[in-house]
């Protein structure tokens, strides 16, 4: 219900503030276009017409799962943004997966042995991965590996494999090259949270009664280690990076722009230049749709992972 | 009446300053950060009388200096320390310029947002009913979508400028503080001195601006500090997308943008320089926030 509310906000919230952008006309029309040709595009997009109007067929097509079609390609805009959605879904997605695979052991490592100077080294280099600008990453990266040593390229998706039914490049060895540096610039600052997360609980879960049993237990460290810190661990883990999920396909939108990746992202800021408008509002939606169904999944996740959280709810 | 109590104040106040300064100075790195920072911020204020060129004068630039390596010597006779740009300018005297505009758009935002956020979070928790289940609800709301979508949006709307950058900065950012404020003062709101002013007779306004602002603002200072690099890097991202500051007024993201078309040229100077800037920048911020956090951590208390 509250959910519902929250859409119906944001539709007018977006409907207002996407019809305040600039004049599509002023763009769509070529400047040698007669006054009376003007008035025949506005007419065949419904610009013509009053505000209000405007809005109530947009959310009475909206309901239709129709939002209009795109200014610039003449296709229903739901349609373009749901085209480009496996290729970053794919690469927010390779992105956690590297920023966990790499965050969790090091993390966990600089919390088991956290004086030495790995551990410090490991803390420091975390500290630095907040600190580096995103964007500023991924243009330092392409100077290096693309520009500079010419190992990997720089642009593009490359070549992309139909697996049930979506086109997906990281079947191919080709498309990994695509993929490597921009996966690593948009995981690079989830992977320092990733780092200090693992640290911290390690260092707790260490003090825990239940491994002093353990290790009384006569059980060695690697089971230890592996089997009962690492289980305590992936809970706050899993939490965050869900929750971190989100953010990463928002934050997908500058890693696309910068490596052409040809994903939602990228089409936002193409519609925003362009002042796309049925575009722009259908990416939100699918946005706002992906955002509350990851955080339902994460919390379904919680209390699967913590049986704790079961017992609180119950009260 | 209840003046008599005031001047004491700052005589009071004095020696938890100090106190503060000497925990933070423990901390070597923290110093180093401090440091940095003073030296960005007068290097920011001065600009003017720093730069070997003046970036915005258009008399002063010739193309033919564009693309100039660091340390190339300009047809004028200007040494190139960090290399020029694509419109024959300075690069080191675009970066002081832009490292102007960064800083000023990063901490005006962050004041501001404070200020609303603080006022707001105070109001929710003292007032409490309808007013708190409003503006903590909104709250919520926005925290659960990412920031740089939301100014993405707003920015897309309000169009270029840096006051539009404030503005979307703000936007985003005074939820934190509305929620640190709520969480501070719920807790002071039950001590004594709150109640003894309450006795006293004080008007809410006093109460609230004079007696609990005060007390919950270590929590809003470290928050303060950690947002406003976090301000100038969402600041550096949007001019970065073109939709931050005009191009008439540079920041450090829009430099970095620029060199981004000559970068696949080999021309890296451009992009490289400006990066490193805000990148420590950003960390100096981040080190004095993290020790100022320690120090103002009352659960911490040596």
């Amino acid at each position: 219900m509250q959910a519902a509310l929250v859409v119906a906000v944001m539709s007018v919230l977006v409907f207002a503030g996407i019809y305040m952008i600039g004049d599509p006309l002023a763009i769509l029309a070529s400047p040698e276009a007669t006054e009376l040709d003007r008035e025949q595009i506005a007419r065949a997009l419904g610009l013509d017409r009053p505000v209000w109007e405007q809005y109530l067929r947009f959310v009475g097509s909206a309901f239709g799962g129709d939002f209009g079609k795109s200014f610039v390609f003449g296709q229903p805009a739901m349609k373009l943004v749901l085209e480009r959605m496996p290729a970053t879904l794919e690469l927010a997605i390779t992105a956690t997966v590297m920023a966990v695979l790499i965050g969790v052991p090091l993390g966990l490592y600089a919390g088991l042995r956290h004086e030495t100077t790995a551990a410090r080294t490991i803390m420091a280099g975390s500290v630095l991965g907040f600190s580096l600008p995103n964007f500023w990453v991924g243009l330092m990266l392409i100077m290096i590996f693309a520009v500079q040593l010419g190992w990997l390229p720089a642009s593009g998706r490359g070549q992309t494999v139909e697996v049930l039914g979506l086109h997906l490049s990281i079947f191919t060895a080709n498309g990994w090259k695509h993929i490597i540096l921009p996966a690593i610039t948009l995981g690079l600052s989830k992977c320092a949270l990733i780092i200090r997360l693992a640290r911290a609980t390690a260092r707790e879960v260490m003090l825990m009664d239940f491994v002093k049993f353990a290790r009384a237990k006569g059980l060695n460290e690697k089971r230890i280690i592996g089997v009962h810190i690492l289980k305590n661990i992936m809970v706050p883990i899993t939490t965050v990076t869900g929750l971190e999920l989100g953010a990463l396909i928002a934050f997908a939108v500058i890693t696309e722009t910068i490596f052409s990746w040809p994903g939602m992202g990228k089409l936002l800021i193409d519609s925003i230049v362009q002042l796309d408008r049925p575009v722009v509002v259908a990416y939100l939606i699918i946005v706002v749709l992906l955002l509350v169904i990851i955080n339902l999944v994460v919390d379904i996740l919680y209390s699967v992972l913590d049986p704790r959280v079961r017992l609180g709810n119950a009260k | 009446m209840s003046d008599a109590a005031l001047p004491a104040a700052p005589a009071k106040t004095e020696s938890p300053l100090k106190r503060i300064w000497q925990e933070f100075a423990e901390s070597r790195l923290a110093l180093l950060g401090l440091a940095m920072l003073v030296i960005f911020l007068i290097a920011a204020v001065f600009a003017p009388f720093l730069v070997p060129q003046n970036p915005y004068d258009l008399a002063n630039l010739d193309i033919l200096d564009a693309r100039l390596p660091p340390g190339e010597i300009s047809g004028t006779g200007l040494t190139f320390l960090l290399g020029s740009d694509g419109q024959g300018r300075d690069m080191l005297s675009a970066m002081l310029y832009g490292l102007r505009i960064s800083l000023f758009v990063g901490v005006t935002a962050v004041a501001l947002a404070l200020a609303i956020g603080a006022l707001a979070g105070l109001l929710a928790a003292y007032v409490g009913g309808r007013v708190e289940t409003v503006i903590m609800r909104i709250v919520d709301i926005q925290l659960s979508f990412p920031a740089i979508l939301v100014a993405l949006i707003l920015l897309a709307v309000l169009g270029n400028g840096v006051d539009k950058v404030i503005i979307a900065l703000v936007a985003v950012q005074w939820a934190y503080f509305a929620r640190a404020a709520r969480g501070a003062a719920l807790v002071e709101r039950n001590k004594e001195y709150v109640e003894a002013a309450r006795c006293l007779g004080l008007s809410r306004t006093r109460l609230l601006l004079r007696h609990l602002l005060p007390n919950c603002m270590p929590p809003l200072i470290v928050i303060a500090t950690v947002d406003i690099a976090r301000s100038i890097t969402l600041e550096a991202t949007l001019s970065f997308l073109g939709l931050g500051v005009p191009v008439t007024e540079p920041s450090l993201g829009m430099l970095i943008a620029n060199g981004f078309d000559y970068l696949l040229s080999g021309v890296y100077w451009i992009s490289l320089f400006p990066g490193v800037l805000l990148t420590l920048v950003i960390i100096a911020i981040n080190l004095v926030g993290d020790q100022l956090r320690d120090v103002l951590n009352p659960r911490l208390k040596r």
